[in-house]
């Protein structure tokens, strides 16, 4: 089968690959490039293990063509801490009691961190519907929905 | 509230001061960053995808398997049926001496419930696999099916496991496990009230976000590196020594990090077949449910009836309780006689009566075979029994708190399994629950003690 070129930067970084066409972004992800932080939990596009965030928009890598992400600039949960320093989301999870066996965690940070990129101070109604697309199958949402609001005031307090 | 430190008065130090302090989990940072790395995060270069040919069927004997248009696909490398399995009957449990084996890996000659794992293709790619999987013709002769337990139990119901030969598992005290204590007739007919009831409830699935799965990497030296997120790592292992006829040091199993189990991922289903791939095509194998898979294949939660009589009196004392539970196996064992079993330990609850009489029985039915999940043989058993406390509470006139007070167990109580209570704490747990969600009892209760008769 022909192979099709794909380019794109993830967490910052150039990659380009050849995938076999109708490859999804989350098996390009995880099988060619090697960032197994997005997670495969239904391949359908129910249960947000799968999101990452494509130009500053939260999408589900397991139901986006990996050819269509030409060009684009990609983000995952692997990308977000810097220089061995956490992102104050990763910080307020940890802190916060907010994984339990983890599967949904990256994807549970991504979604956070569009919904604070775009709303820095949000209610908690805004937290659970920004969160409402993922799955924690272990029902931690509680703690989940404390750290995001933790790190939205982090993060004020950061600016301030 | 009193703490007791009689208890493994030798081991303790008394420098305890670890409660009420906070610790980070030695995962989350792992888990936040992306970096914990689950079994399906490893990729080897030549993995092979299996796909499982499954029955369409609830109970039908197997006339002929023609993989020969799957083997012709573009991709496929090995179709694996019955015939290339080791030790192709198992059951799980056998670890601990409790058989017969009674499960095929791949089916023989009969399926026995919907969605059982028929004919194994492994391909180059997933979507292969699974193209060539559509491909496989089994011709079937559907045969009657059963799903109910008490239709399962009746004389002439089909049979669903000719390794059991009855539609129940035979245990060294016969058609169910059995408890005697008293004389549960005498206790009815003197009490003030009688009360049957009947429980059920449905199989429950985990629903894992991380669905199970394995992969196998042959390592050059005649062994096998098998990744799993099974939550029973050497049990695991143990089974496939014995399914591949294969010495346990030439497996190396690779686990304890779960993506979500909830008791869903203790059987043997997927390394076996997994690593008998790798073995024959020299590969890795990649073996991963589907979505659909795991809630349909996977094994759940046993449903369970649960038909409990009990005799009370006005004072609010239970002086008799028959307790008859019924777990659905499905069409296999797994852990579902030892979840039986349990609850014939349990079905008393904790709390102390004088006339017991309990059955419990595993039935077999051409449903999913179901397994452990959280509790399980206990879980639904309580549910019922609490329900049922609180009805007997309100047939009486009592509060349903206090009702339990009465009749909670307290050191030194005789247990219907003749075992003496030692260790009780139902007491101390209730006064606690009194105060802290505001439901007040008799002063009479709070002076109680589980360890003080007479208090």
């Amino acid at each position: 089968m022909a192979k099709v070129p794909v380019q794109f930067t993830l967490n910052g970084a150039e990659k380009a690959e050849f995938i076999d066409s109708g490859t999804t972004l989350l098996n390009a992800l995880r099988d060619k490039i090697g960032d197994t932080s997005p997670k495969g939990g239904c391949h359908q596009g129910t249960c947000g293990a799968c999101s990452v965030i494509i130009d500053g928009e939260l999408r589900l890598s397991c139901l986006t063509l990996a050819e269509t992400c030409n060009g684009a600039a990609i983000t995952t949960t692997s990308g977000l801490s810097e220089g061995g320093v956490l992102h104050p989301l990763q910080r307020a999870f940890l802190d916060a009691f907010a994984t339990q066996c983890g599967f949904c965690t990256s994807g549970m940070i991504m979604a956070a961190k569009v919904l604070l990129d775009h709303t820095p101070n949000p209610s908690r109604d805004e937290v659970v519907e920004a969160l409402s697309g993922n799955i924690c199958r272990c029902t931690g949402y509680e703690p989940i929905i404390q750290a995001v609001l933790t790190a939205a005031r982090s993060n004020s307090q950061n600016a301030a | 509230m009193e703490l007791r430190k009689s208890y493994f008065a030798d081991q303790r130090k008394d420098d305890l001061h670890e409660i009420g302090q906070p610790r980070p989990r030695s995962d989350s940072p792992g888990h936040v960053t992306g970096k914990t790395a689950y079994f399906a995060d490893r990729n080897f270069p030549g993995m092979l995808h299996l796909k499982m040919v499954r029955s369409p069927h609830h109970h039908a004997r197997i006339r002929s398997i023609d993989t020969s248009e799957a083997e012709k696909h573009p991709g496929v490398v090995k179709v694996l049926t019955a015939k290339d399995v080791p030790h192709n009957v198992y059951t799980i449990l056998i670890l601990i001496q409790i058989g017969p084996e009674d499960e095929t890996v791949l089916a023989d000659g009969k399926v026995r419930w919907k969605g059982e794992a028929v004919v194994a293709v492994l391909a180059e790619t997933e979507r292969a696999a699974q193209e060539a999987a559509a491909r496989v013709k089994v011709d079937y002769e559907v045969l009657p099916a059963v799903f109910d337990m008490e239709e399962a139990l009746k004389p002439g119901a089909p049979i669903v496991n000719e390794y059991h030969g009855r539609n129940y598992y035979l245990y060294d005290s016969g058609e169910c496990r059995k408890v005697r204590f008293g004389d549960v007739e005498a206790g009815f007919a003197g009490a003030d009230h009688v009360l049957e009831q009947t429980y059920q409830s449905s199989p429950i699935e985990h629903a894992p976000t991380e669905t199970t799965g394995c992969i196998v990497a042959p390592e050059g030296n005649d062994r096998f590196t098998c990744y799993t997120n099974t939550q029973a790592m050497f049990f695991t292992l143990d089974n496939a020594s014995i399914i591949l006829q294969m010495p346990g040091n030439k497996l190396h199993f690779v686990g304890g990090t779960v993506g979500g189990g909830f008791g869903g991922k203790v059987d043997v289903i997927v390394e076996p077949i997994a690593i008998l791939g790798a073995k024959l095509t020299g590969r890795p194998v990649s073996f991963i449910y589907s979505r659909e898979e795991e809630m349909q294949i996977s094994s759940p939660r046993a449903a369970e009836k649960v038909v409990i009589k009990d005799g009370v009196m006005k004072d609010g004392r239970i002086v008799a309780r028959k307790v008859t539970g019924y777990t659905d196996a499905g069409a296999y064992s797994r852990h579902s006689p030892y979840g039986a079993q349990k609850g014939a330990g349990h079905y008393p609850g904790p709390y102390t009566i004088p006339n017991v009489w309990i059955d419990t029985y595993c039935v077999y039915t051409n449903r999913t075979p179901s397994s452990a999940m959280r509790g399980f043989g206990v879980t639904i058993g309580d549910f019922a029994l609490e329900v049922q406390m609180d009805k007997l509470a309100r047939l009486i006139g009592m509060d349903p708190l206090e009702f339990r007070f009465i009749n909670a167990y307290r050191d030194g109580d005789m247990k219907a399994h003749r075992q003496p209570t030692e260790g009780a704490a139902l007491i101390e747990c209730m006064q606690e629950a009194s105060r802290t969600a505001n439901w007040p009892v008799a002063e009479k209760f709070m002076a109680m003690s589980s360890y003080a008769k007479g208090a």
